[in-house]
């Protein structure tokens, strides 16, 4: 096992877990946003969503636990990642100007990522961490999108997600050695259209839940 | 008719051998001919500094005609400054207009310590070279021209990130003075080359590791390095070494 931490240890390993762990997250989110669409089909067909999902049980205990050691992986090498950056550059420029090459979504990846972890917290504590026997998922997502604030909150970190997700979609395939002149742009373009998939998918459930279900 | 010469104010990063840390200081560069370099700017510059009895302006430079890696300098946050695919060497005057302010930086990174103003020791790449950034040939005469055949596509893709020069301004370019793309470049060229292909996973694993240990950053793909580069490399040629280092590590 020694070579397989060694290859880890490596800046370009510690890119690779970035990606593969990034990758999942992708997954995870077009499966999360596929389950909430059910949301824009009423009440009812949410919470035969929910049922059915729940109704996994066991296997629902393994994604969870895959989901967390994946956040874990994820942000611990984020961290680490870092602070090495910023430790090979003691003196700073004084001038910096881009020459093109950074986007919002590349320069802004570690605050958006601590962002979106307190978001992540936040978001458990209101729908996963409640007591789902004196309450269901539809009746505190409904609670919860008539507090102003929490939708204002929401609605930006969706945001601040997709803005992450900018540059992690395609930057996952160039670290996994995807890239090539014919297909880059096809990725690059494909990373946009999923960014603005989740902003707009998951962005418009507390308005549609706050106006139009009620 | 547009006036020949311009003047301009210069903002010279000055940092004595030795000193730990330097500082920006002001300087006049008057009656600059537009068809001068930026380094031939700085000679005239440095010839007034010499006649006032100040100290010129330290700076690297050797060939003046963009192919041997030697001059480079962040000019207003740009490292060789705002014309794309040129050395500090082949900038022009042209490109700037009369009352500039102009400020000039060397490249930073940890793994580029400064020597003196403008000067930085880059034998950090020449070390990440030592460490597998060659073909080992230990036998034999020179091989018939034709002995060995390379289709002419494998040559020309080869000869794209074998046009580095390894001037560094890849790492001033990153955000993480990363070396990603000179060390992508590198052991790009020499994996598409029969001649490279039995050392090829040696290399690109005790490459990397060099450059880790020398305290570059890390490569986030912000894509500025290939924006900068003098020679126009892509990160493909990143994207290449990545696929190389994972054949390597996993195989
Ligand atoms: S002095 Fe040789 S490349 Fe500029």
């Amino acid at each position: 096992m020694s070579w397989f931490y060694d290859t880890i240890r490596t800046s370009i390993g510690k890119k690779l877990l970035m990606a593969l762990t990034g990758l999942c997250f992708c997954l995870f989110l077009i499966i999360h946003l596929i389950g909430n669409l059910t949301l824009y089909g009423g009440q009812e067909l949410f919470e035969s969503y929910v049922k059915h999902l729940h109704a996994l049980g066991p296997l629902i205990r393994v994604a969870e636990t895959g989901l967390l050691t994946l956040a874990i992986i994820h942000v611990s090498t984020g961290c680490f990642l870092v602070w090495q950056n910023w430790m090979a550059r003691p003196v700073r420029y004084q001038v910096n100007k881009n020459a093109g090459g950074r986007t919002i979504g590349s320069w802004t990846m570690p605050y958006t990522g601590f962002i979106i972890l307190i978001f992540v917290a936040i978001h458990l504590s209101n729908f996963h961490f409640i007591d789902h026997d004196r309450q269901t998922v539809f009746q505190a997502m409904t609670a919860t999108f008539t507090f102003l604030p929490y939708v204002i909150f929401y609605t930006l970190a969706v945001v601040v997600v997709a803005v992450h997700v900018s540059h992690g979609f395609w930057s996952l395939f160039q670290t996994l050695g995807a890239n090539h002149p014919k297909y880059m742009p096809a990725i690059r373009g494909l990373g946009i259209l999923f960014s603005l998939l989740v902003a707009a998918g998951f962005g418009f459930i507390p308005a549609f839940v706050g106006f139009i279900m009620n | 008719m547009t006036a020949k010469t311009i003047n301009l104010t210069l903002k010279v990063w000055r940092q004595g051998r030795g000193e730990p840390i330097g500082r920006l200081e002001t300087c006049r560069a008057e009656n600059i001919s537009k068809d001068m370099s930026f380094l031939e700017m700085i000679d005239v510059v440095n010839e007034q500094l010499t006649k006032d009895h100040q100290e010129p302006i330290a700076f690297d430079h050797d060939c003046r005609e963009g192919i041997c890696g030697m001059c480079g300098a962040v000019v207003n946050g740009r490292p060789h400054g705002h014309e794309r695919e040129t050395t500090l060497c082949q900038l022009h005057m042209r490109h700037f207009s009369d009352g500039d302010t102009i400020v000039i930086e060397p490249w930073r990174a940890r793994a580029f310590p400064v020597i003196k103003d403008l000067v930085v020791d880059r034998s950090a790449l020449d070390q990440i070279i030592q460490a597998g950034g060659y073909i080992s040939v230990n036998t034999g005469g020179a091989p018939d021209a034709n002995s060995l055949p390379i289709p002419k596509d494998t040559a020309d893709a080869a000869f794209v990130p074998a046009a580095c020069i390894g001037c560094g301004a890849c790492v001033a370019a990153c955000p993480n003075a990363s070396a990603m793309l000179f060390v992508g470049a590198k052991v790009s060229q020499l994996s598409l080359l029969p001649q490279g292909r039995p050392e090829a996973a040696k290399r690109v694993s005790s490459m990397v590791r060099k450059m880790d240990e020398l305290g570059f950053g890390n490569c986030s793909n912000e894509t500025e390095c290939e924006a900068e580069c003098p020679k126009g490399i892509s990160i493909i040629q990143i994207a290449r070494m990545n696929r190389e280092f994972f054949k390597a590590r996993f195989s």
